[in-house]
């Protein structure tokens, strides 16, 4: 009789082994295989952000060892939510965060479309299309602060050679009215096609099938799109806006690398303003407390979206 | 266990032992110096050849650009790390680092060694070697003195056509400028001139918001209007002192010299963008630190008698003031190699190597070496480096420095380049924010 692969896995177990596993139920097995990435998890994730919290109710400096720690209570919260600068870089971050989704929306979303026609070419297009999303923030922050040199950038060139202005005559990232598209017109070129691909595996999941039962009923092309294309593309859309939000939120090494903040604040977004306060001027305690404000509105804004993400689903 | 697998781990154990040999010796052989990465760095390379090769010590140098220099090694200070046994740092963190215990105080050193702080620069002791200022407590050599000047194009005011028309003008010859007023009208000459088929524009300034730029520019100019940190007779007491009426005409002053005459997309240079400018001769006048001026001496483009150099000029009261620049050595309390870190401050402290530093580009501090009567004409620019050492003031050196610094750049940066709000706000703003430093730190 030929003996199974577990049985043989069984006989070759010795016999010591055995005898501590057999009082191990399944839970058991299943709490001991888990345990490690829990332990893991408790570690690198859990506890700082439980002494992250901790801290953010005193005075600590991380520069200052030999300072005494101080317990300031609900100091530190209140004086980030009266701070007027920090609400500017609250500004700075919705006008980038709303901005920044609109246009990878329409854009990728119009992209994907585009792309799921069948056309002779259409693979390497979409290699090309996904090349930015490949490359490293500061790389792309780097090279296009030379596409926006008024002198020799290819962008301000562009500008000039289609409207006739004169390209030295404005600084992308050196004016105040345009650095904040600046940044908005780099992450969007680096991340639309994120949001394509998404959208692309969207519309390849939706079955020929109901195309051609609407085609047979006689239904618009117009119709089709907003009747099949868009609502059952819409939960993958969300997801990407989910992603691309979280992502924006955080943003820092692109706008870092293009225009560090600047002009003055303008482009300050909460992350920059964030690193200033605790790793240029040390204030642990008061940037901790900035760190769980800023936590909580990000996980507040995406539990609400996950929501309204799971009945799209459901309908 | 059988023959084999004791001879595995014998094996195992030799290799272990022979790996922990070698890193203990590389320990005791080994110092690592901290620096930003410059071209003075690349001269200590080659100077310390000689430490090397007298001491049997093998130097490793850690190099970190500018824009990161203050980041990465003020973490590595506050972490406690051991990556350097030697810093030059900053002049500014000296108080931060003697309070908090990240640097070796060096009296007792300095004495056993005869390392007499008077054989150096006045300002370069007060300015990176002591805390509390002007007190006898010691914490670093004065390793590179260096401070704010300026380099211009020498060749193009030395044109005939260029001179008449300025003289048409401005009603004067077109030279070294005495006053910043004057300085900015050469600026305006300039600004968007052609040159050689090139169009040109006047100066290149100091505008950078992330680290320290805007502001160890515009201190330049605010110092020469009557700008003070704090009232003389009351430490700390900044109102009307940080916003005085003179303060804000020279705040003015520097956002008018920033529209009207730097080039196109100059709203975030430092040190590297400005020599960039200036080298590929895009502008008359260039700021900078000195240590620039080797590197411009040598350039082809712009080289040798095409510049000329000259300190910072007056402003309308006839004073004149320049931003203190440079570091000293001092030697990391993290460090397990004290001994050998302080061999090295003592061979560095030497006349003859300091000779040679000063020869290979680095600017030193010892006067044994500046008052030397061959050094005014050694090099082009060396009369205006002593002129300019005279005239020095350095910003905040407190343990909050940093703060202090964040604040002053966002201010300056609002105001200069976003034109955000007035000269007043600007600086109204940081009373505000300086005194809310200071408050937190217990000083009223």
């Amino acid at each position: 009789m030929l003996q199974s692969s577990v049985d043989r896995v069984a006989e070759a177990t010795p016999r010591a082994i055995t005898r501590r596993m057999h009082g191990l139920s399944d839970r058991a097995l299943a709490w001991l295989f888990v345990a490690p990435s829990i332990v893991l998890l408790l570690a690198v994730n859990i506890f700082p952000l439980i002494w992250t919290i901790r801290l953010s109710f005193t005075n600590f400096r991380v520069n200052r060892p030999n300072a005494e720690v101080e317990f300031v209570g609900l100091k530190n919260y209140l004086s980030i939510l009266s701070d007027r600068d920090i609400w500017l870089s609250m500004q700075a971050t919705a006008h980038f965060l709303i901005w920044t989704i609109v246009l990878q929306v329409l854009i990728g979303f119009t992209l994907a479309y585009l792309i799921n026609k069948k056309f002779r070419g259409n693979d390497l297009w979409t290699t090309i299309i996904v090349l930015p999303m490949m490359l490293s923030p500061a790389v792309v922050g780097n090279f296009w602060t030379f596409l926006y040199q008024p002198q020799i950038g290819l962008f301000n060139y562009a500008v000039g050679f289609l409207t006739g202005a004169d390209p030295s005559s404005f600084s992308m990232i050196g004016d105040v009215s345009l650095a904040p598209w600046a940044i908005i017109i780099v992450d969007t070129w680096m991340w639309t096609p994120f949001v394509m691909l998404i959208c692309l595996a969207g519309l390849r999941s939706i079955p020929a099938s109901i195309y051609e039962a609407a085609e047979c009923d006689r239904a618009s092309k117009w119709r089709q799109f907003w009747t099949i294309t868009v609502p059952l593309v819409l939960p993958f859309l969300m997801l990407a806006v989910l992603f691309r939000g979280i992502e924006n939120f955080k943003m820092f090494d692109l706008v870092v690398q293009l225009t560090g903040g600047g002009p003055g604040s303008i482009t300050e977004l909460t992350s920059i303003n964030l690193k200033r306060e605790a790793f240029e001027k040390w204030r642990t305690g008061y940037a901790s407390a900035y760190a769980v404000i800023l936590f909580v509105t990000v996980f507040g804004l995406a539990s609400i979206y996950v929501k309204a993400l799971n009945k799209v689903k459901q309908r | 266990m059988n023959f084999r697998h004791i001879r595995s781990l014998a094996a195992f154990g030799a290799l272990l032992a022979a790996g922990a040999a070698s890193t203990g010796q590389a320990s005791a052989k080994d110092l690592t110096l901290c620096w930003a990465a410059w071209d003075p760095a690349n001269a200590l390379v080659e100077l310390s050849k000689d430490f090397e090769a007298k001491s049997g010590i093998k130097m490793k140098f850690e190099f970190v650009p500018w824009p990161n220099f203050a980041d990465r090694m003020l973490n590595e200070l506050n972490s406690g790390g051991k990556l350097c046994d030697l810093m030059i740092g900053d002049s500014q963190w000296i108080g931060g680092a003697a309070e908090n215990g990240q640097y070796v105080k060096l009296n007792d050193f300095f004495d056993k060694e005869g390392i007499k702080m008077d054989d150096f620069i006045p300002a370069t002791v007060v300015g990176y070697a002591e805390w509390p200022k002007n007190s006898p407590n010691y914490w670093a050599l004065p390793a590179f003195g260096d401070v704010v000047g300026w380099s211009y194009r020498k060749d193009w005011f030395a044109r005939p056509e260029l001179q008449a028309k300025f003289k048409q003008k401005y009603g004067r010859d077109l030279a070294v400028p005495k006053t910043f007023a004057e300085l900015k009208d050469i600026a305006e000459f300039f600004q968007k001139r052609q040159i050689d088929g090139k169009t040109v524009y006047g100066a290149a300034i100091y505008t950078e918001r992330g680290s320290e730029g805007i502001t160890m520019g515009a201190m330049d100019v605010l110092y020469s209007f009557g700008f003070q940190y704090d009232n003389p007779a009351k430490p700390y007491e900044l109102e009307g002192y940080v916003n005085s009426a003179k303060a804000v005409k020279g705040l003015e002053f520097y956002k008018q010299l920033y529209d009207c005459c730097t080039p196109p997309g100059h709203s975030d240079a430092y040190m590297s963008e400005d020599i960039d400018a200036y080298k590929s001769g895009q502008v008359a006048l260039h700021m900078n630190f000195a240590f620039t001026w080797p590197g411009i001496n040598a350039d082809a483009n712009v080289g040798g008698d095409r510049s000329g150099y000259f300190p910072n000029p007056a402003g309308p009261d006839g004073v004149a003031f320049a931003q203190l620049g440079g570091q000293g050595i001092s030697v990391v309390s993290a460090s397990e190699k004290k001994d050998d870190a302080l061999a090295y401050i003592k061979w560095f402290a030497q006349p003859e190597i300091q000779q040679k530093w000063w020869q290979m580009g680095g600017y030193s501090a010892l006067r044994k070496v500046v008052e030397d009567p061959g050094f005014a004409t050694s090099q082009p620019y060396a009369q205006t480096f002593l002129d300019s050492m005279a005239i020095v003031k350095d910003f905040w050196a407190e343990p909050s420095y940093a703060s202090l610094l964040q604040a002053a750049q966002k201010r300056f940066h609002d105001y200069v380049v976003a034109g955000q709000g007035s000269a007043q706000d600007a600086l109204d703003g940081l009373v505000k924010d300086w005194t809310q430093v200071f408050d937190d730190e217990g000083k009223y």
